[in-house]
Order: C-alpha cells, then structure tokens, then sequence
C-alpha cells in the first residue's frame, strides 16, 4: 500500500526508466494491443462465419484455393487464440502488471517489439496457414517455422512482466500469483506442444502431447492470466476487496495442481494407455471441484453490490462469463466421463463446450475489460453512445448461449446416430438445421462485435473533435486513485 | 510457501508442471519408446497400392508427368505430398483416424485402433482428430475406387448429395484430370489402413491375420520392367505364396 501511494503520490520510483514525465502504464500501448485484438477477433469470426456456410453448403468461393473453407478454419483457432486473446490480455496485462506492483514492464522498448513482433508473428501466421503450411497440432497449426520465433516471443513477455512482479517486496496479490505461473507455464506448454510431438516422438506418445497441448493452452496460458486480471478488475471496479482469501489460495492451488494432468481427457479411447485416461478423467472432474470455490469466491465478492450487474456492463460481462466458466466446466466434468464420451466424441458438442470457453468466458472477460478501459485510454469521460455498448453484450450473449445449446443438442444427435449404426449421411441431415441455426447465432455474434467497433471508433473521432476538453490524466469519477 | 514468490515460482510453475509432464507425457513415450517408429521410405517399402498403380494406368500421362514410373520412390513421394496436403487443408479437423473401442465404431469402421499403427512418421503430430463431420479414414483405403474419389474430391455432392465437404478444384489440371495434388492426396487416402486386416480382401494376404503390407492383385505388373521395384513387389509375391492366395 506504501508503494502505491507513492504512485498516485506522482510515479516514484528508481531506475532509468522511470523519470517525471513517464508515466507507469504506457496506455498508448494497452490501446494499441486492443484495437489489433479487437481486429484479430473480427476477421476471426468471420473466418468462422465463413467456414460455417460449408456446412450449409452455400460456400461463397467453392473454387477458389485461397479460400480453402479448411484453411479459414484455421484462421479462425489462431486468430482468436493469438490474434484475439493473446494481444487483450497483453494489453490487458501491461495495464495491470506496473499499476499492482508499481514497477513499470521490464523495458518499454521491449513493449513495444514484442508488440510490432507479436503482430508479425499473427499474421505470417495467417499467411501461412491459408498457403496451406499448417502444422498438424490442434490450436497449433502455426507453420512450424513460426513456431520457434513465437517461442521466442512468448519468453520475452514472460521476461517483460516477471521481472515487475519479482521485484514486489512484501505479501503478493492473489493476481500475481497466477501472472507469475501463467508465464512460466506459456513458454513450457508452446514448447511441449509444438516441437516434442514434431520433432521428438510420434504416434500415441505424439497424442499425449498433443492432448496437454490443446488442453495446456487454454488451461496453462488463458486460464490463468484470465483469473488474474478478474481477481484484479473485479475488486477495483465493485471496489470492494475478494470475499475469501482462503478460497483464492484454494482456488490457485487446486489449478495449478490439477490442470496439467486434464491433457490426455482430450483422446479418451484412444490407443494411449487407459490408467492415464483414468489419471487424466478424475483429475477433470477435481478441476470442477476446485473451480466452484473459485466462482463461489467471486459471487461472495459481489454480495452486497449485486446493483452493479445491472448498472455496470463490464462487472455484467464478467459475471456472466462467470456463470458461463462454471457452466463450461460442469459441462467438462460430465463430458470427460467414459460414458458421455461414449456419444459426444467426434461430435459438435464439443464445438459448443469450445466456443462457450474461448468466446463466452475469456473472450466475455476481455470485452468487458475492454468495455471498462477503452474510454480511458482514449482519455474520453465516457463511451460515445453506452447503448451500443448493451447491444453488442446481449448480441453476443444470446447469440453465444444460442449457438452452445444448439451445438450441444446437435452433438448428442450426431453421437446416438453413429452409435445406432445410422448411414452416415443421416447424422449430416440430422445436422443440417442446427447448423443453419449455429450459422445465425454466429451473425448475431459478428453484429454484436460491429456495434462495439463502432463505437470504439466514434468514442476515438469524438475525442479528437473535441480534443480542447481537457484530458482527463486522473482516473475518471468513481475509481480509486491508486488502481 | 503458498503465496511466496519462490512457492509459487518454482511449486506451482514448474514443479507442477514438470510433475504433469512426467506422468502424463514421460509415461506414454517410455511406454512406447520400444515399438519401431517407420520412416515413409520403410512405410512404402511395404508395398504400393493397387490404387497408386491404378493411378498410373488409368492416366499414364499426367501421371508420369507428376510422379514417374510406379516405385517405391515414386510412391513414397506421394504419400509425403498426400500428407502434407491432408494436414494443410485441414481434412484432419473434420475426418478422425482412430476408431475407438466404444460406440459400434468397429462395426462400422472395421477394427478398433492399435497403438502399433501410429507408430510412423505421418503420426507426427498424431492424427487422431477430434471431430467427425466427414467419416473416420484410418480404414478408407481402397474401400471405394479412385475414380469415386476423383468426382468426390472435384465435387463431393456430384457422389453424396449431402455432403458437407467442400470442393477441391485445385486438385485436377485445366483439362480436369488430376493434378500432382490430386495423385497425392488421393494416394495418402488409398494408403490409409491398407496394413489392417480389414483391407478389402482381394488385396489382402489371408482372411485371418493382419496384413503388414498390402498384396496387388495376382494379374499386378509393374506399368515398365525398369520400374519394378526392388523390394516390394517380389517380398509381396512370396508372401503371397506363403499365404497361398
């Protein structure tokens, strides 16, 4: 706390980097790492969009080799992973790190490479996969010659903020704890994934790998940082501290326990050993455990100040995302069961448990972190219209929530028909009119993202219409100083 | 310990994941460490295709323009190239190859998968899959002709009007006949399962154990004397005679 008075105090500190006139955060970066998120998670989407008219058969370019439906897919799994979720929470991170240590990012110069860098390495890999380089690792398929300057990049970041947050003196915030595992754990997880099963071993052993990866990124790289920056935002904007600090001690633990042993869930009945698909189910269904003291942790947090769900888009954003996470792992702990798996492997059931993770939770938490700072960044009081702002939550809400029930239902579908023995052609009938719905909910999605956009892009031109008003370099009315 | 830097630095960043890694990813590659992992050249070495040389009869031209002559090197290039196509054009995000021991799949698909027939170089990274739109491939070979695939891969609805699989134009020359491409992936689909037991009979050596490599039809010669190729075709005639077919 000493610290952080000092901050407000004017920026004190030591160390060259830090003089009068320097700010702690550089904001200009945060906004430039969320206006590329935000584009990334455009033309992801409508890669994904793109991709679902496959299903209908109404593929727009059904000649065209560069727009392989294929290949777009990939565009979509990247560019919302890398593109999206990793350039938010960068940016998200590089205003949380320096103001919950009080110690800027390890180099502003490096800030700003991994910036130019990380955009680099996003697009060469869209280039890459759309000339049909994938390499054949799910969430993965960065060409293999990315790979390793991705790797490079990803110990860079971990340099650029561990470095702040070792230098704290004293107890650390519940955040921190998981910042400083989530960057030790990215680097390990991109590394285990993309060169042992390549380079390194094949076959089942590959499938292994494989499964820590697909299940290591989400759980290792976005879980994390994800839970960080909420136990960062939340208190500051209900302003109110977290309700328990046990349960967030019991929270952190269990995850970092439990969830780098899921990986191997994702290839249950396979050829890999079954006492690891046992090893790998029961410690799905603890990850449930141990995420319901973590989400009864943060709606103990909210009791008293449940106005502000109504009254505050981005705690609304977040809540939901909550309920969305808790709804996603319930999910897991029951898919990952060797009986469910029985029908729903293979099918869109798990394309909905996906998307409800990657979009209704971590991207539902950028877009409110997004929803929360965008205006200050732009050193506006406020968003140029609030209103678009709820029609881009509930376009996306509903049109999520949608699209999961119906992938949900679609795969129970799929699986009862190729357990009975059905012709395969039937579970495509079968399936026609859910994808037709799913391609509907994603619309819904895609306007949604348009309105927020837009009004990103307003908020922008009306400050600079008015750039006499005097800039607001103090947080605006209502927020603590210090955060 | 719990909330120190060095607790959670070294416990919970690394000691937890190293831990996870050990039993989760150590355990299955020290399991596996002992089975031969086959190179492509050892993979064709085990025998071509009766579809590779299908291929090759049915369009001498363009095929020998693209490949050569049937051999173990011609046929090993388009397996790679068949590959590489399959993992670029994302066929492995809607088409599994594993056929799980559950669900009626090895009715339908014909033998549940073993640990043994990943153990090659195009199982790096492992093509399990995780989603099925399309059927399961590790048993597609030779189930239906090259020229079902060939219509297939130009236009998917012209042979299963509800298929969702999108079109391949680029797989074919101007004239509309398979291009270097079009061998390729088609060749790699051929290939796949053609170790299995379930490979249709007529190419098989017994109806009883597995085949490790596909037999040619007894009429099969190579399209040239020069290009016979050196192991394959004559390892394939004894154990045809060994197998009495």
């Amino acid at each position: 706390m000493a610290k952080a008075t000092a901050i407000a105090a004017g920026g004190a500190g030591s160390g060259k980097l830090i003089d009068g006139d320097r700010p702690l955060v550089n904001e200009k970066l945060v906004l430039l790492f969320f206006i590329a998120a935000l584009s990334y998670v455009l033309i992801a989407m409508l890669a994904g969009l793109l991709f679902s008219l496959q299903f209908l058969n109404v593929y727009p370019f059904p000649t065209m080799e560069l727009f392989s439906p294929g290949r777009w897919r990939f565009v979509h799994t990247q560019g919302v992973a890398y593109g999206f979720i990793a350039n938010a929470f960068l940016g998200a991170l590089h205003w949380a790190v320096p103001r919950l240590t009080g110690n800027r990012v390890f180099s502003d110069k490096l800030s700003w490479f991994i910036f130019v860098a990380w955009q680099a390495i996003v697009l060469s890999t869209v280039v890459g996969v759309l000339a049909g380089d994938a390499q054949a690792l799910e969430w993965g398929e960065t060409p293999v010659w990315i790979d390793p300057v991705a790797q490079l990049g990803l110990i860079l970041v971990a340099i650029n903020f561990l470095t702040p947050i070792l230098k704290v003196k004293g107890p650390m915030y519940v955040t921190l704890w998981y910042l400083i595992a989530g960057f030790i754990w990215t680097p390990l997880v991109y590394a285990m994934g993309n060169f042992l099963p390549e380079y390194v071993v094949g076959g089942s052993a590959a499938g292994a790998i494989g499964g820590l990866f697909i299940h290591d990124l989400v759980g290792l790289f976005v879980t994390p940082l994800g839970w960080g920056l909420m136990y960062y935002f939340v208190p500051i904007i209900l302003k109110k501290p977290i309700w328990s600090h046990g349960l967030s001690l019991v929270g952190f633990w269990g995850l970092a326990f439990f969830y780098p042993l899921n990986g191997i869930h994702h290839f249950l009945y396979s050829p890999i050993p079954m006492f690891l698909q046992y090893g790998a189910v029961i410690s799905t269904i603890a990850v449930e455990l141990v995420v319901t003291t973590v989400v009864v942790n943060f709606f103990g947090t909210l009791v008293g100040r449940g106005d502000a769900l109504r009254t505050n888009l981005s705690i609304r954003w977040f809540y939901v995302g909550m309920v969305f996470y808790f709804t996603t792992c319930l999910q897991c702990a029951f898919q990952v069961t060797l009986t469910f798996q029985k029908i729903i492997h293979f099918s869109d059931w798990v394309v909905g448990h996906a998307h409800l993770v990657m979009f209704g939770v971590f991207g539902f938490w950028i877009l409110g972190m997004m929803t929360h700072l965008m205006p200050r960044l732009m050193k506006a009081s406020d968003w140029y219209c609030p209103r678009w702002n709820h029609w881009h939550f509930w376009l996306s809400g509903i049109g999520l929530f949608v699209m999961f029930i119906d992938l949900m239902v679609a795969g129970l579908i799929q699986g009862f028909a190729w357990r009975d023995l059905a012709p395969w052609e039937d579970s495509l009938m079968f399936s026609s009119p859910f994808w037709k719905l799913r391609t509907l909910t994603g619309i819904a999605i895609v306007i949604g993202q348009c309105f927020f956009l837009v009004n990103v892009y307003m908020t922008w031109k009306y400050m600079r219409g008015t750039s006499a008003a005097p800039a607001p370099s103090t947080p605006s009315a209502g927020e603590p100083a210090i955060v | 310990m719990f909330e120190t830097r060095a607790g959670i630095f070294l416990i919970a960043g690394f000691g937890f994941f190293i831990l996870a890694f050990i039993v989760m990813a150590w355990v299955p590659i020290a399991i596996y460490q002992g089975e031969p992992e086959l190179s492509v050249k050892e993979l064709a070495a085990q025998g071509i295709t009766h579809d590779f040389v299908d291929l090759a009869e049915r369009y001498p031209r363009q095929f020998k323009e693209h490949f050569g002559e049937v051999s173990e090197e011609s046929f090993a290039a388009a397996l790679k190239l068949g590959h590489k196509i399959y993992v670029g054009e994302a066929c492995w995000h809607c088409h599994s190859q594993q056929v799980r021991p559950v669900s009626n799949e090895g009715r339908r698909w014909g033998g549940e998968s073993y640990s043994e027939e990943y153990q090659n170089e195009f199982q790096r990274p492992v093509l399990f899959g995780t989603r099925r739109v399309g059927p399961d491939l590790i048993r597609e070979g030779s189930r239906k002709s090259n020229d079902w695939h060939i219509a297939h891969f130009y236009k998917p609805t012209s042979v299963v009007p509800v298929s969702v699989m999108p079109r391949y134009p680029w797989f074919f020359d101007a004239e509309g006949y398979p291009n270097k491409k079009g061998f390729a992936i088609i060749t790699y689909v051929q290939w796949l399962g053609s170790w299995h037991k379930t490979y249709p009979y007529w190419y098989h050596r017994g109806p009883d154990e597995p085949a490790k490599a596909p037999l040619p039809p007894a009429d099969f010669r190579p399209t040239t004397d020069e290009a016979k190729p050196a192991g394959g075709v004559a390892m394939r005639a004894d154990d045809a005679a060994k197998a009495g077919v």
